[in-house]
């Protein structure tokens, strides 16, 4: 970790994007470093996009704004990219996190982004939950692509707030996350 | 580095009202952004009773040429005309990514 | 290795309020201030909150009932935003000119219409001469010990007066971030016991609370207020340095200086967009440009000795306001300052920045942009608009 990451989760209401930006904070900060999100909702409604912005530092963070350039940007479900555009100012170099069940020349992925991590996380959350909630698989995911954050604490979290299930499933994320790097 | 003159003293106007009416500058909710799955309607098994029609959250079901039509405009896959569609008519399938 | 937790500003607020333990809390549930009812109902569920929970029928039911409380000689807390703090305007108004000490979190949201739910703090601000102290913070942690020190300010012997902690609605309500938690012990020997002797209603002294009063004794209650706002200066600050004694955090008191040792130019927030503000004022400083931050905490009673002497030394400053003064085309914030500094007989060209209003964000973008407009003024500058958010790159 060397210096301030941003990082983008686009969801949809129900699918626990906030939970997910918010469990990121607390494992970043229980590892010792700092973080900070903040949401952001239209309608508090079930389906309608939701927006989580993270910040993650080894120094402490001030600001409490948005996120316009991301590091990396987390999609938890593949159809609100047909109603948001998910690579808004991404940095160049970023790295997308994606739910999906495709190869990755048939996501269009906006040219910046350098390394893209695919899971099916609707697969794997449908199998071990039984519903397409898929904020624990991509937190998995999540870990594999980036290192920012350790796997121990963010499952640990999650284990604690939603029960060993979801754990299972941050670690199933983890370790059928496929990363691929891009020209 | 200032950025230009735009921003002094006057602003870029997106409405031409001055009280918060209508749709006039103001985004519309596309509630069809919300849909994860699609109520798809086979007419062969249509009996043509409206249900579906009636029962529609967003008015996107339409009677056109005395048959009922599944416009996407705004449904935001809800389910509930396949939930009281009396014939099975309407089935849920999973909106395919892009 | 003190406590901590990793909790959004809600919760911060609903967590000081635990500490404290008032005597009773009545307070209505609207966005974003929610979920602090919600916390407090559940800790009081759970016991760890011993206060009396009154569930009341809305805000104006609400501050009624701590008006009551209060007289009666109780410690009381509530929290309310924007529309619900404007619904209780009669009891919020005579809460102060009672002299009674409540405290209340305002999770400022913009004034409707347009109907919003965002934040901003022009609900506070449009309060701000009902007689009640206002404190504006910049996150979460400062949410938890104001709220705290909010109790031992208010009930000052030489204060006594209502409060308010107000803090930006959703930017840090929903932030989420680590917050260390104090220990309830030592809450409870830093704001120690509230015994009123001024007004109370008590069968074994017995007194007429609020009667038809004339013209020359309501001069005088009056008056006495007034002062008592002024003794607030120097208690504000002095529970900054107790606080500081005990707990080890500080603030700063009434306002807090950014790099203004050395300023040429000062740049004036409140609020939650003071982080963003302080990453613009570093990355100008490395390009040479001497700018110092001033940070508003206190606007109520009005910090008018220290901002003339933290402003002393700079040619050009700007403010920016979240809120909007109707009839001066200019934010709030500003007009105040301009005030301040006409004692001081310095007039220095200023320019007053308006953004940030209903929930749009003010970006570090913005503030570097700030902060350049106010080092090539000359002379005093019309009011800029802070609009777009940045799309492009950082």
């Amino acid at each position: 970790m060397d210096g301030l990451k941003e990082i983008r989760l686009h969801g949809r209401g129900g699918l626990g994007t906030v939970k997910a930006a918010e469990t990121l904070v607390y494992a970043a900060v229980t590892d010792g470093i700092y973080g900070n999100s903040i949401p952001f909702f239209g309608f508090e409604r079930q389906g309608a996009p939701v927006t989580a912005f993270v910040r993650i530092s080894d120094k402490p963070i001030r600001p409490k704004n948005r996120v316009y350039n991301p590091h990396a940007v987390v999609v938890l479900e593949p159809t609100i990219m047909n109603a948001v555009n998910v690579f808004e100012g991404v940095k160049e170099g970023s790295l997308l996190v994606i739910n999906s069940a495709l190869e990755p020349d048939k996501i269009s992925i906006d040219s910046k982004v350098k390394t893209v991590a695919i899971i099916d996380a609707n697969k794997i959350a449908l199998e071990l939950l039984g519903r397409p909630i898929t904020n624990t698989v991509m937190l998995g995911a999540f870990v594999k692509a980036t290192g920012w954050v350790s796997l121990e604490n963010v499952s640990k979290k999650v284990e604690e707030l939603w029960g060993t299930k979801n754990k299972e499933a941050v670690l199933k994320g983890f370790e059928e996350a496929k990363i691929y790097h891009l020209k | 580095m200032i950025k230009s003159q735009e921003r002094v003293a006057f602003m870029e106007f997106k409405s031409k009202y001055i009280a918060p009416v209508g749709a006039d500058g103001v985004y519309v909710i596309n509630t069809g952004d919300w849909r994860t799955i699609r109520p798809v309607l086979n007419q062969d098994k249509c009996i043509k009773c409206g249900i579906c029609f009636m029962y529609c959250p967003v008015n996107s079901i339409v009677k056109e040429d005395g048959k009922f039509i599944i416009k996407y405009d705004y449904c935001k896959g809800c389910g509930i005309c396949a939930h009281e569609c009396k014939s099975d008519a309407i089935v849920m399938v999973q909106e395919a990514e892009k | 290795m003190q406590e901590f937790d990793v909790i959004n500003g809600n919760k911060a607020a609903a967590i000081a309020a635990a500490l404290v333990n008032p005597d009773i809390i009545a307070a209505y549930p609207i966005t974003p201030q929610t979920p602090v009812v919600e916390y407090l109902t559940q800790f009081a569920a759970d016991g760890i909150l011993k206060s009396t929970m009154s569930e009341v029928e809305s805000e104006l039911s609400a501050m009624s009932v701590l008006t009551g409380a209060s007289l009666a000689g109780a410690r009381t807390f509530t929290a309310t935003s924007s529309q619900g703090l404007s619904l209780m305007y009669e009891p919020y108004f005579r809460a102060s000119t009672l002299r009674l000490p409540i405290v209340m979190a305002i999770v400022n949201r913009e004034m409707i219409s347009p109907q919003t739910v965002w934040g901003g703090p022009q609900d506070s601000i449009s309060v701000r001469d009902a007689g009640w102290l206002q404190i504006y913070v910049e996150d979460n942690q400062e949410i938890l010990d104001m709220i705290i020190q909010a109790f031992k300010i208010a009930e000052n012997e030489d204060v006594l007066l209502p409060i308010n902690i107000c803090y930006d609605g959703f930017y840090l309500s929903h932030m989420t971030e680590k917050v260390f938690i104090p220990e309830q012990e030592k809450v409870a020997k830093f704001i120690g016991k509230y015994e009123p002797e001024h007004i109370i209603l008590d069968p074994e002294r017995p007194m007429a609370v609020d009667p038809l009063t004339n013209g020359d004794l309501l001069m005088e209650y009056r008056y006495k207020h007034l002062l008592s706002q002024q003794k607030a200066l120097k208690v504000i600050d002095d529970v900054d340095k107790e606080f500081e004694y005990l707990f080890g955090r500080s603030y700063g008191g009434l306002i807090e200086e950014y790099r203004m040792n050395d300023a040429e130019t000062a740049i004036l927030v409140m609020g939650s967009m003071t982080g963003a503000a302080k990453e613009a004022v570093d990355i100008k400083r490395k390009e040479g440009i001497k700018i110092g931050l001033i940070k508003i905490r206190a606007l109520r009673p009005f910090p008018k000795e220290r901002i003339i002497k933290s402003l002393d030394k700079v040619k050009a400053f700007g403010v920016v306001d979240r809120n909007v003064s109707f009839g001066w085309n200019t934010g709030v914030v500003y007009q105040e300052i301009k005030s301040a500094l006409y004692e001081s007989g310095k007039a220095v060209p200023s320019i007053p920045f308006i953004g940030g209003l209903g929930g749009e964000d003010l970006t570090v973008n913005m503030m570097m942009e700030s902060v350049d407009r106010i080092n090539s003024i000359k002379k005093n500058h019309s009011t800029v608009w802070l609009t777009e958010s940045n799309g492009g790159e950082a």
